[in-house]
């Protein structure tokens, strides 16, 4: 078994249209909308669109688009903060590859490389602790972009950077987290959502534990989910076969790889080196609770946010740009005014069409489905 | 930001640093593997497989698991080929 193909067989897959539309079609009548299930992070978002998923369930249910993805949510003024690092004499600053091309308010990071600025894409946090080794005299800054998933990673690199007594090595922390982020969202009294699709890399770290409270407070089902085609397949059966049933529980469909109280040794690492912001800003939804974590002070030296000097500031997104209310799940990418217009992969005007992830991204790059939409399996059956 | 791959430690490389070769799809690279040791010797590793994010290891692959999801949904595809022969014999 080598846990990729397995997990795209067409046959399975449809099987389990064929039980969505089952429940769907009983469940579905007398109700005057969709279903509406939200899948949290950007690694479903991009699976749906790219395994067509969103065209084989029934038009009964529809996907909301969630926040969970980080470049998507990286408000304009951050950015300003990178390229000011980025800018400062002295400074290697290297980061993931889908950050470079966010805009900031004057730049991208790309526009800052393409104006002089050594800024370098890196695979893995270790790649840039290599970067600060093999240049001592340079400063070399890490941006730490990403949810709970990619946290251990920086914070291991960090211990790596203090266990080698590495002096020219600091990090950017722009982590963020995902429970205090699914409250905001299921705050929002415009938004009706009748379940989600559980983040699977973001659990594998945190457990699933921390979602408990969707169920018992908010009501609703989440089902924890894998990410190939019959993972997310299988993830929305659960979810619709809850509703059907009256429940509103947590479930783990990728139990192959979530534990259930999530990766010790990580949560370790993270809990070391950081600590949580009482609030974080997020493009397009504002000041969020304890949603993000900052470096301890007891790794100040690692820290850039101390080292250096930024603006700072709080930048609103152009006026044009509807990228709130797309992450809030208000609005489908296609019924953004600048969608496709002014605003495209080529010309991003927000870092929903810049991120590979981002939903705006994907309906571009897969196409309009509801122009799309073919006969669905039980056209067939 | 999510995307994550399977790949099978072959070996492990610096003991010190938790670094292990791992096969990715057929191509090597070196990870880091200190989050998934757990209590056990290092080189018990080898032979894992395992989730990668950014050059770490974040967690084993439990091939149980994994068999077993596989085998609920061939179930459930028997239940619905049942299901859908039931329907077209009583349509006849």
């Amino acid at each position: 078994m080598q846990y990729i193909d397995e997990f795209r067989d067409p046959d399975k897959a449809s099987s389990l249209v064929a039980a969505i539309n089952d429940i769907v079609k009983r469940l579905a009548v007398g109700r005057d909308r969709p279903f509406h299930i939200m899948e949290v992070c950007g690694g479903h978002t991009h699976a749906i669109f790219r395994y067509g998923i969103a065209n084989m369930v029934p038009p009964e249910i529809e996907f909301v688009h969630g926040p969970g993805c980080p470049v998507c949510v990286l408000p304009m003024g951050r950015v300003d903060d990178c390229v000011a690092i980025a800018e400062t004499p002295g400074v290697i600053f290297t980061t993931f590859g889908d950050a470079m091309r966010v805009p900031g308010s004057r730049k991208s990071l790309l526009q800052a490389k393409a104006d002089g600025a050594d800024i370098r894409v890196v695979y893995s946090p270790l790649d840039a602790l290599e970067v600060a080794r093999k240049n001592p005299d340079l400063e070399v800054v890490f941006f730490g972009l990403g949810f709970e998933t990619t946290m251990p990673s920086t914070a291991l690199t960090v211990l790596q950077a203090e266990a080698e007594g590495i002096s020219n090595f600091s990090l950017f922390c722009n982590h963020i987290t995902i429970p205090a982020t699914m409250r905001a969202i299921l705050d929002q009294p415009d938004l009706q959502l009748d379940g989600f699709l559980g983040p699977g890399h973001v659990s594998m770290v945190i457990g699933t534990r921390v979602y408990d409270f969707i169920a018992t407070d908010y009501k609703r089902p989440l089902v924890v989910s894998g990410f190939e085609p019959l993972d997310v397949l299988h993830s929305v059966w659960r979810v619709i076969k809850q509703i059907a049933e009256g429940r509103a529980e947590i479930e783990n469909q990728y139990g192959r790889v979530v534990p259930r109280d999530g990766n010790p040794a990580a949560l370790a690492a993270i809990t070391k080196v950081f600590e949580d912001r009482e609030f974080f800003e997020w493009r397009g939804l504002g000041s969020i609770e304890r949603s993000g974590v900052r470096m301890r002070k007891s790794y100040a030296r690692f820290d850039a946010e101390r080292k250096f000097a930024t603006p700072s500031l709080k930048v609103a997104d152009p006026q044009n740009c509807q990228c709130g209310e797309v992450l809030k799940g208000i609005l489908k990418p296609r019924q953004c005014r600048v969608f496709g217009k002014d605003c495209t992969p080529q010309t991003p005007l927000g870092a929903l069409m810049v991120s590979s992830e981002g939903a705006c991204a994907a309906y571009y790059q897969y196409g309009d489905l509801e122009g799309l939409r073919g006969p669905c399996a039980a056209d067939a059956a | 930001m999510c995307l994550g791959i399977p790949g099978r430690i072959i070996e492990i490389s610096d003991s010190t640093h938790r670094l292990a070769i791992v096969d990715v799809g057929g191509v090597k690279r070196e990870v880091n593997i200190a989050c998934i040791v757990g209590e056990r010797a290092i080189d018990e590793c080898v032979g894992d497989w395992v989730l990668i994010h950014v050059g770490f290891a974040m967690s084993v692959i439990d091939e149980a698991q994994a068999a077993e999801t596989l085998r609920l949904l061939v179930e459930l595809g028997e239940a619905q080929q049942e299901l859908a022969a039931m329907r077209a014999s009583s349509k006849g």
